[in-house]
């Protein structure tokens, strides 16, 4: 008898799987998803439940501006992945290097509200609850935000070098979802915060 | 059957000097070393698990014992329960999925090899950061060598107040880091199952055991999670002085039960569903009948899986919750046992009517039949919220969710041990020390766990360091322990029956027990690469197809 590897008759049908890399970043997103949900349900149960201020009526503005910038970052790393996939190098540079800056304005934007918060306001981590379940939730986004950044500006060197192609478009798509998550999160977060929060 | 190994004629190939050997073992992404990795790290620390369990039953041997004092009595509870489910448990199911998944999906390896080899040191590390908390536990403060809170850690005992010294951190950081080593694992179970099969192997072909082990993949992700993000807020509150479960500031200690009970009871499907993975692939195999029910196992499991999810709030029927809340936790409860009830009677069904072998392997699958009906009803007892108030921190609860993990989970998982054991080393386990381990433990077992559930209706609460003696405890007590010195020696028999048969067992052969899945067509153990070339099939037992070709399975489907 020979080994396990007889080929059956009926069986050449072409077989097609899905690509790893992108069911794998399904995944982490899957996860990740359910980290920002517990600490979203933690933000929203301890509205209102701190025993002192400063309140987030009190201290919190709406970034819209920063907001809108990572936003439209969704748009042009999608624009800029299909320029890829199409073989348009200077598009996709040039797309790339702009979610970059946008992703870049964003995190100055928490930056300085941060600062503004710590320095103005005197609200730190371990002022009350508020503090503690806002910079938590916020940090975390701005932590993923971060490593988003770091990944998007690892692929732009190594497209300043001439070695992102068509070949890699798979890998920059799946690098894409996770930015596209990021957005996401966001626009969770600004609701609840700026909105339901306050 | 002709060996599938590729040899090159003329070709020697020199013992390496074991400096080599080691290195190879430790830099290895092979899924199959890491698969080993993962069970005898998991070994090793059942046994030290083992001892902290030996440590309460000697000091619970009798009333007023003074074995060991109150404060080591409390690090014992805690330390055994968190090695034995995050360190003993989620290690040996992984490195079974590991080893196993590949193999009967017929891929070369796992979808990330790196990213595996980082999931296993990750959780190795987390264990490691666990007991170093018994060296470096005390910390500036010199308070406390080992965490002490219980393994669930109510708030606030979590609190630097409760918990000073470093020992808690420690606590902390070993499930944080085993959590993301866990993880990693998960997605790499999933991409593995969903992007590596060969050819011909749809989902609706797929090994029972590869579907559990998907839906486990799954859970591990949406479970894991709530737990990860609980422990960063306990980091914060540790560190940065937050207040999330700080009630002097207004933050809930009812939160972090929440937060902990959304991953603690997820959890025990996590362990279950890979434990009936196994009963999924040994029964029918020594029954000689294919799974009965295949598309219900599938269904049931995944419906476990969803229904799961909104069970955890019945640990805390006595927290005080409104009686809405625990109306539905009931119900959501009692449902939980419809999908578990369907699976037991899909195996009992696959056993109806085959011609049983009753090998090792399989008696521990049979044990695990009757032990997990029996978990599943006291389960059900304790969906029942005023049963619940009564017995809920009891002894009760204890020996439950022992009939669980123990008579169930790992009744499992010695039955796989008896049937892989052959594949992973190329050696037969003796099936006389089978006997000897599966009788005695089975009977230690029933000693400890069966007897346990009576203190606990009498009143007995867990996590006491001593009682007081007439209270009709003492008797109980010294049998619960007795059987727990029998489990050891059980063990003991294992464990020698391991390392004795890996050096003088039988050989295997690629298919020891005339079995139906593809990892029984590689020689054992299998080669580097696995498959020397990419195997095609045609139906669910791809091996019956090949041996009998005059009645295949594929003409069937």
């Amino acid at each position: 008898m020979s080994a396990a590897t007889v080929s059956f008759p009926n069986t050449a049908a072409p077989w097609q799987l899905p690509s790893r890399g992108k069911v794998a970043m399904a995944s982490l997103i899957f996860a990740e998803a359910a980290i920002f949900t517990i600490f979203v349900v933690a933000y929203l149960f301890y509205i209102g439940k701190s025993l002192t201020g400063p309140t987030p009526r009190e201290v919190l503005e709406v970034p819209i501006f920063f907001t809108v910038c990572l936003l439209s970052s969704s748009l042009t790393i999608h624009i800029a992945s299909k320029c890829l996939q199409r073989g348009k190098q200077g598009g996709f540079m040039a797309l790339w290097l702009l979610t970059i800056v946008l992703g870049g304005l964003f995190l100055y934007g928490t930056g300085m509200e941060w600062h503004r918060l710590i320095y103005e306001h005197g609200l730190t981590i371990s002022t009350n609850l508020f503090g503690t379940t806002y910079y938590s939730l916020v940090g975390l986004h701005a932590f993923h935000v971060t490593v988003g950044l770091v990944m998007l500006l690892t692929v732009a060197v190594f497209g300043i070098a001439g070695r992102v192609g068509v070949s890699q478009s798979g890998r920059v798509e799946v690098l894409s979802m996770y930015w596209h998550f990021v957005d996401a999160v966001w626009v969770v977060v600004f609701t609840v915060v700026y909105i339901l929060g306050r | 059957m002709s060996s599938n190994v590729i040899t090159i004629p003329g070709v020697q190939i020199e013992a390496r000097p074991w400096v080599d050997e080691l290195h190879q073992w430790l830099t290895t992404v092979d899924h199959k070393r890491l698969g080993i990795l993962y069970i005898l790290s998991a070994l090793l620390f059942l046994v030290i698990g083992g001892v902290e369990a030996i440590i309460i039953r000697i000091q619970l041997i009798h009333s007023h014992n003074n074995f060991v004092s109150p404060q080591v009595f409390n690090r014992m509870f805690t330390m055994h329960g968190t090695t034995m489910i995050f360190f003993v448990a989620m290690p040996f199911l992984f490195g079974f999925a590991n080893y196993l998944v590949p193999l009967m999906i017929g891929a070369r390896d796992m979808a990330f090899p790196r990213l595996n080899a980082l999931s296993f040191w990750l959780s190795f590390l987390g264990a490691l950061l666990l007991y170093f908390s018994f060296l470096g536990g005390g910390g500036l403060y010199g308070a406390g060598n080992a965490p002490d809170a219980g393994w669930w850690a109510y708030a606030p005992l979590g609190a630097r107040a409760f918990s000073p010294g470093h020992s808690f951190d420690y606590w902390t950081l070993a499930l944080l880091v085993s959590g993301f080593g866990s993880m990693g694992t998960a997605i790499n179970i999933i991409a593995t199952v969903l992007c590596l099969r060969c050819p011909g192997m749809t989902l609706s072909r797929m090994p029972l055991f590869a579907w559990l082990n998907l839906v486990m993949a799954g859970m591990v992700l949406l479970v894991i999670s709530p737990l990860t993000a609980a422990q960063i807020m306990l980091l914060v509150d540790r560190y940065l002085g937050g207040h999330f479960f700080d009630t002097q500031a207004g933050g809930s200690a009812v939160l972090w039960m929440h937060f902990f009970w959304i991953f603690g009871h997820p959890e025990v499907y996590v362990l279950v569903i890979p434990a009936f993975a196994f009963a999924s692939e040994i029964i029918p195999v020594f029954s000689r009948k294919p799974i009965f029910g295949y598309p219900v196992m599938v269904a049931a499991t995944v419906s476990i899986g969803f229904v799961s999810m909104s069970v955890w709030a019945h640990h805390m029927f006595t927290v005080g919750m409104n009686s809405y809340a625990n109306s539905f936790f009931a119900i959501t409860t009692m449902a939980v046992g419809v999908p578990t009830g369907i699976k037991i009677f899909n195996w009992i069904g696959t056993m109806w009517g085959g011609r049983i072998q009753f090998k090792t392997a399989m008696l521990f699958c049979i044990a695990f039949l009757f032990q997990f009906l029996l978990a599943g009803l006291t389960g059900i007892m304790q969906a029942a919220v005023p049963f619940d108030w009564q017995l809920s921190l009891s002894y009760f609860v204890v020996a439950h969710f022992h009939y669980v993990i123990v008579g169930g989970i790992l009744f499992a998982m010695f039955g796989a041990f008896y049937y892989w054991y052959p594949k992973m080393t190329g050696r037969m386990l003796s099936e006389r020390l089978g006997k000897w381990h599966f009788w005695l433990f089975l009977i230690g077992f029933h000693m400890t766990f069966t007897v346990m559930h009576i203190p606990g209706l009498l009143g007995m609460p867990r996590r006491i360091y001593t009682y007081e003696p007439g209270r009709g405890w003492d008797t109980l007590n010294l049998i619960v322990s007795i059987g727990a010195f029998i489990q050891a020696i059980a063990i003991l028999v294992f464990v020698a029956n391991l390392i004795i048969s890996y050096f003088k067992g039988a050989p295997a052969g690629n298919d020891p027990w005339d079995a139906w899945t593809l990892e029984w067509s590689v020689s054992s153990p299998p080669p580097a690469y696995n498959f020397a070339t990419v195997p095609t099939v045609a139906s669910r037992r791809p091996l019956w197809d090949q041996k009998h070709p005059e009645d295949p399975d594929s003409r069937y489907e």
